[in-house]
């Protein structure tokens, strides 16, 4: 079966001519050079994969490379914008190609041919639906991503005092969280002309790396905007943690509770808390 | 659109401005600091080139952007995506960021063959 | 390529930055500045961006070398006016501009160069 790629010069040729009257060459979505280095990649992993015998797909690893070659590809048009179908019908205009070359091999069909047919149908079909199915999942996680920052409602920045905001961070960030409670709070800033923002963490389970980042990002954001930052909520094993790993939060000052916080931050203010009477 | 001259630069952002008339503030500005970035790497360095913009389909919200140039290239992509690789104050330095503000990045360049890179912009 | 307009309030210079900055302002920009802060004898210098809705690392080492030449001219300098969407693009690209410091907008960087404008006292304890 190796043998129906041999010359793979115009195998590869034929297959982006059929891409192209298929409809799925798109050449406004990828341009050429990509579609034929793509298309040229999967031959030549096919072609390995096919010297070495009959493996079952997905499962033996002598289909690896191509598979992560197909993973890549799908997810690269996922984001360009190809459906499920034109992806799908990539490996299937490869079938026509493959099936015309070995009618013309072999002019009077033998059983032999009939099993090599049957084969390479079966083949191409998986790999048309595995691909189609990468770029599906593709195509889901990124409208769930974006779904998702639609439906993040307002992370609540509450106004502690003239000219301070405090936002009270619940569970755990993950990237695309982070950023959506930065810009509110950088928006309140704005909005308030506040002077100092206190970010209360007592509702986040522990501070990694990533959370610290995030903190001294957020930190570095708000100063360019004249502001500054206070941590507060540190509790003992948090702190513990943060020395234990090593996590630098970069000379933010912190604060076990809020009203520390508050407290530094009246005295960055310029104000005073006296007593009454 | 052809990018020649610094009022390209201009153009290209303006561009990017009708394209999104209802992005937030904070899109917008990400956007087009992407833009910006690139576009002067193709100019300043690339020696002029042409950027191509493919606005969101529908369903998925993504914005590409593609870059071309054919200048001298980059000799070591590695370090220029690095932080704190710099000619000429910061080719790399740009890169890494935009690579950062990005969704997908792909870059293709070598010396002597101009470089292109592709970039998928959440809006 | 307009020239950006320079203006004087008692020793410091004010600055309003508006729509793209080039190289060639960006560097007259620049010489202007020195020229005037010397000519002066200034103290202080206030960039005011609240009219640039990108900052991309050029314009940022812009703002820094002229930052960095008033500093030697032995002034500082504050930038205001850096709107959120800006400051947070800076930082996600890892982007600083050194030598200055910042205020939200035009007064609250008067009042960082000791400059209290008489009809306006908000911001005050």
């Amino acid at each position: 079966m190796g043998d129906l790629l041999g010359g793979s010069g115009t195998v590869l040729d034929d297959w982006l001519e059929a891409q192209r009257q298929a409809g799925v060459a798109r050449p406004d979505l990828i341009d050429e050079a990509q579609r034929r280095e793509q298309s040229s990649q999967v031959l030549t992993l096919l072609g390995k994969v096919l010297a070495e015998g009959s493996p079952v797909f997905p499962d033996d690893p002598a289909w690896d490379e191509l598979r992560m070659h197909l993973d890549r590809l799908s997810e690269s048009r996922a984001v360009d914008g190809f459906s499920p179908t034109e992806t799908a019908r990539l490996m299937l205009t490869l079938k026509d190609v493959l099936f015309k070359r070995l009618r013309d091999a072999v002019p009077n069909v033998t059983a032999d041919a009939w099993s090599d047919i049957d084969e390479v149908t079966g083949l191409l079909d998986t790999l048309a639906l595995y691909s189609s199915e990468v770029l599906q999942r593709s195509r889901e996680a990124i409208i769930e991503r974006q779904q998702q920052d639609m439906l993040e409602l307002s992370t609540p920045v509450v106004q502690l005092w003239n000219g301070i905001v405090g936002l009270p961070l619940i569970g755990t960030l993950d990237s695309r969280r982070a950023r959506l409670v930065m810009e509110t709070l950088l928006d309140s800033i704005a909005e308030t002309r506040a002077s100092v923002a206190i970010i209360d963490i007592s509702g986040v389970p522990a501070v990694d790396a990533l959370t610290a980042q995030y903190l001294t990002r957020t930190a570095a954001a708000v100063r360019l905007m004249g502001a500054e930052c206070i941590v507060s909520g540190i509790r003992p094993q948090i702190a513990r943690t943060i020395v234990d790993t090593g996590v630098s939060l970069d000379g933010l000052p912190t604060r076990a509770t809020l009203a520390g916080a508050l407290a530094l931050a009246f005295e960055r203010t310029g104000r005073t808390v006296e007593p009454n009477g | 659109m052809r990018l020649r001259a610094d009022a390209d630069l201009g153009r290209l952002r303006q561009r990017l401005r009708q394209l999104l008339p209802n992005a937030s503030p904070f899109v917008i500005t990400r956007i087009l600091t992407v833009a910006s970035e690139l576009g002067r790497n193709a100019l300043v360095h690339g020696g002029g080139g042409r950027c191509d913009i493919r606005p969101p389909g529908p369903g998925l919200r993504l914005l590409r952007l593609h870059f071309a140039d054919d200048g001298p290239g980059i000799i070591d992509i590695g370090r220029a995506l690095g932080d704190g690789y710099s000619t000429n104050g910061g080719l790399g330095l740009g890169l890494g960021g935009v690579r950062r503000l990005s969704e997908t990045f792909e870059i293709d360049s070598a010396p002597g063959q101009g470089t292109r890179v592709r970039v998928a912009l959440a809006c | 390529m307009a020239q950006v307009p320079i203006l004087r309030i008692g020793d410091c210079l004010v600055v309003t930055v508006n729509a793209d900055l080039d190289d060639g302002s960006a560097l007259t920009l620049r010489d202007d500045l020195a020229c005037r802060v010397a000519s002066i004898s200034a103290r202080g210098v206030l960039i005011d961006v609240s009219a640039l809705d990108v900052v991309d690392s050029f314009t940022a080492r812009m703002l820094g070398d002229v930052a960095r030449t008033v500093s030697i001219m032995d002034a500082e300098t504050v930038i205001s006016g850096l709107a959120p969407a800006v400051a947070m693009t800076l930082v996600e690209m890892g982007v600083t501009i050194p030598h200055t410091r910042t205020a939200l907008d035009a007064q609250g960087g008067l009042r960082l160069l000791g400059i209290v404008m008489e009809s306006a006292r908000e911001r005050g304890a």
